[in-house]
């Protein structure tokens, strides 16, 4: 299918081919209702953290305590929390630290597990199974517990939760990347590759990493579901983001008192996370279908 | 180049694997090759061909014996310097799996280009592209925009870029169908006149190689059996029963 869209247009130069893969790959997601909605969702996410001043509509620190626990009502969007702080300011600036401990999760942990599982399935040998070992080690802690570990060491805090879920978070890369290099390390094009001369660190970043990339965003962004909802976890545990910093974990942390009585304190940040999680599994379905050559056609 | 051969092969042993893994592919080859001499090498699969020639290729190590390509000595157990590539390369049989279906036609030949010093690169890729019948609207493009003979095209392309003394082609045509394979021979007969180069020429059929070789090596289980001239092969001179095995099956007669 793609083969006689593109050959429609001919590309002359590197960007211009560049440029109609993309082209194709974009007209595929939006397709597809799902990944349009899971794209929306996630889209709306980066928007909201970008310019939470603009459409805050109260300072989310503000405290006026004679507004407490203020059902939602066209003064306060969502209502007021046990402090008499907007809500929904709260929610609109509480995108940035998810945002942020997701981007920074991923940032550290693809890269490390990426090259972990490509120079293990390159390499083999004692190489390989010494850092596979490793991996297995690092995978068979569960998540949440290694991270509740860590960040109690360390100190509660943004920063530590982010290097606490970037230690659980790179296993499942090496692994993935280690099954897709064991597949290409003797594929003709990788022969031809050492044919020419290149040196393996050359073939792994330049013929083999190219191959891995696409499994990894789909696994990233299915992974970045899972890291918001760690990262709210140790919010709510008080693990994570300190306050007063608007951080959706955090804030169902403090509307837990009040459940019963205040429904919205919770439910906000909660329906929040539930629709962040969504979006981010929505789109990593489909990125699979559209990066996936298996999925093609 | 000098008078002396372009491609020595003494008591080389070839192995897949080690200990009691081990699988011994080539039996104390011993072949030499002129320069400007196309070579062929005939085999049922399994005879250790391909795995000579990747040997020659450079890239596999685990053999041992003596092997000098275009003055350059081969080190048996290690892999050899960068600068030994640029005296050889292969063209591999599969074009579907030979280019990496994540590189434009245009790094696809870079690459060696680059890393080789190649000083004018994008002229080279033009001229590239023309000497093997693409053109430049095929530069951007993706392998899987390309038919099975055009990519074979590519990967000839990107062997000669660096203008090696030797070429080593793996059954290049076998994985094409009949009318393919007649432009891509054409092709490399074309090459192989513009340029001094050696070529050593796999294959299982004899008709192709007795079309296009001067000298014939026959292997059969990892042994050279049988040593003939083109002019044997169309005469029908051939002493061992396994290449006239090979002959009559190349007629479609039996045996």
């Amino acid at each position: 299918m793609s083969g006689a869209q593109s050959t429609m247009q001919t590309p002359n130069s590197r960007r211009e081919a560049r440029l109609i893969q993309f082209k194709i790959g974009l007209r595929r997601v939006v397709r597809n209702p799902s990944t349009l909605v899971g794209g929306l969702l996630v889209l709306t996410l980066l928007v909201m953290a970008l310019i939470a001043p603009l459409i805050a509509t109260h300072d989310p620190m503000a405290q006026i305590l004679t507004d407490r626990l203020q059902p939602p009502s066209s003064a306060h969007w969502l209502g007021t929390d046990q402090l008499g702080r907007d809500i929904y300011s709260r929610l609109v600036y509480g995108a940035q630290p998810t945002l942020l401990i997701v981007i920074l999760v991923i940032a550290f942990s693809a890269p490390f597990g990426l090259i972990i599982g490509m120079v293990a399935g390159y390499m083999g040998g004692w190489v390989e199974t010494l850092l596979m070992r490793l991996t297995d080690i690092f995978m068979a802690f569960p998540r949440l517990i290694l991270a509740l570990a860590l960040v109690s060491v360390l100190k509660p805090g943004l920063t530590n939760a982010v290097i606490a879920i970037a230690i659980t978070a790179w296993p499942s890369y090496a692994r993935l990347a280690r099954a897709e290099t064991l597949a290409l390390r003797h594929a003709d094009f990788v022969e031809a590759a050492r044919g020419l001369g290149q040196s393996g660190r050359k073939i792994v970043m330049g013929q083999i990493l190219p191959l891995c990339l696409s499994s990894a965003a789909i696994r990233a962004t299915l992974d970045m579901a899972g890291i918001i909802l760690t990262a709210a976890g140790l919010g709510f545990l008080g693990l994570g983001a300190q306050p007063p910093m608007a951080e959706w974990g955090a804030m169902i942390g403090t509307g837990r008192d009040h459940v019963f009585d205040a429904w919205w304190v919770a439910a906000a940040p909660g329906v929040a996370i539930l629709l962040v999680s969504l979006g981010f599994n929505l789109l990593g379905d489909g990125l699979r279908d559209v990066l996936d050559p298996k999925h093609h056609d | 180049m000098s008078k002396a051969a372009a491609i020595t092969i003494s008591g080389v042993d070839v192995y897949h694997g080690h200990g009691s893994q081990r699988f011994h592919a080539v039996r104390q080859a011993d072949l030499t090759v002129a320069p400007r001499e196309t070579f062929g090498l005939v085999g049922g699969s399994g005879s250790g061909k391909s795995t000579l020639l990747r040997v020659l290729a450079g890239l596999l190590s685990n053999w041992s014996g003596a092997i000098t390509l275009a003055g350059q000595v081969l080190p048996p157990g290690e892999r050899p310097p960068r600068s030994y590539y640029r005296h050889v390369q292969m063209v591999f049989q599969d074009p579907y799996a030979s280019l990496n279906p994540r590189h434009t036609v245009d790094r696809i030949l870079a690459e060696g280009l680059v890393l080789h010093g190649f000083a004018d690169v994008e002229q080279r890729i033009r001229h590239l592209l023309d000497q093997v019948g693409l053109g430049p609207r095929f530069r951007f493009r993706y392998p899987h925009e390309l038919s099975g003979g055009q990519r074979q095209r590519v990967a000839i392309a990107r062997a000669i870029a660096l203008e090696p003394d030797v070429l080593l082609l793996d059954e290049p045509t076998s994985a094409l169908d009949a009318s393919v394979q007649a432009e891509i021979l054409n092709l490399l007969m074309a090459i192989r006149r513009e340029r001094p180069v050696t070529c050593v020429f796999v294959s299982h059929d004899l008709s192709v190689i007795t079309h296009l070789c001067d000298r014939v090596a026959v292997m059969q289980q990892g042994a050279i059996v049988e040593r003939l001239s083109g002019d044997d092969l169309v005469a029908r001179h051939v002493q061992h029963p396994y290449t006239r095995q090979l002959l009559a099956a190349s007629e479609g007669l039996p045996a």
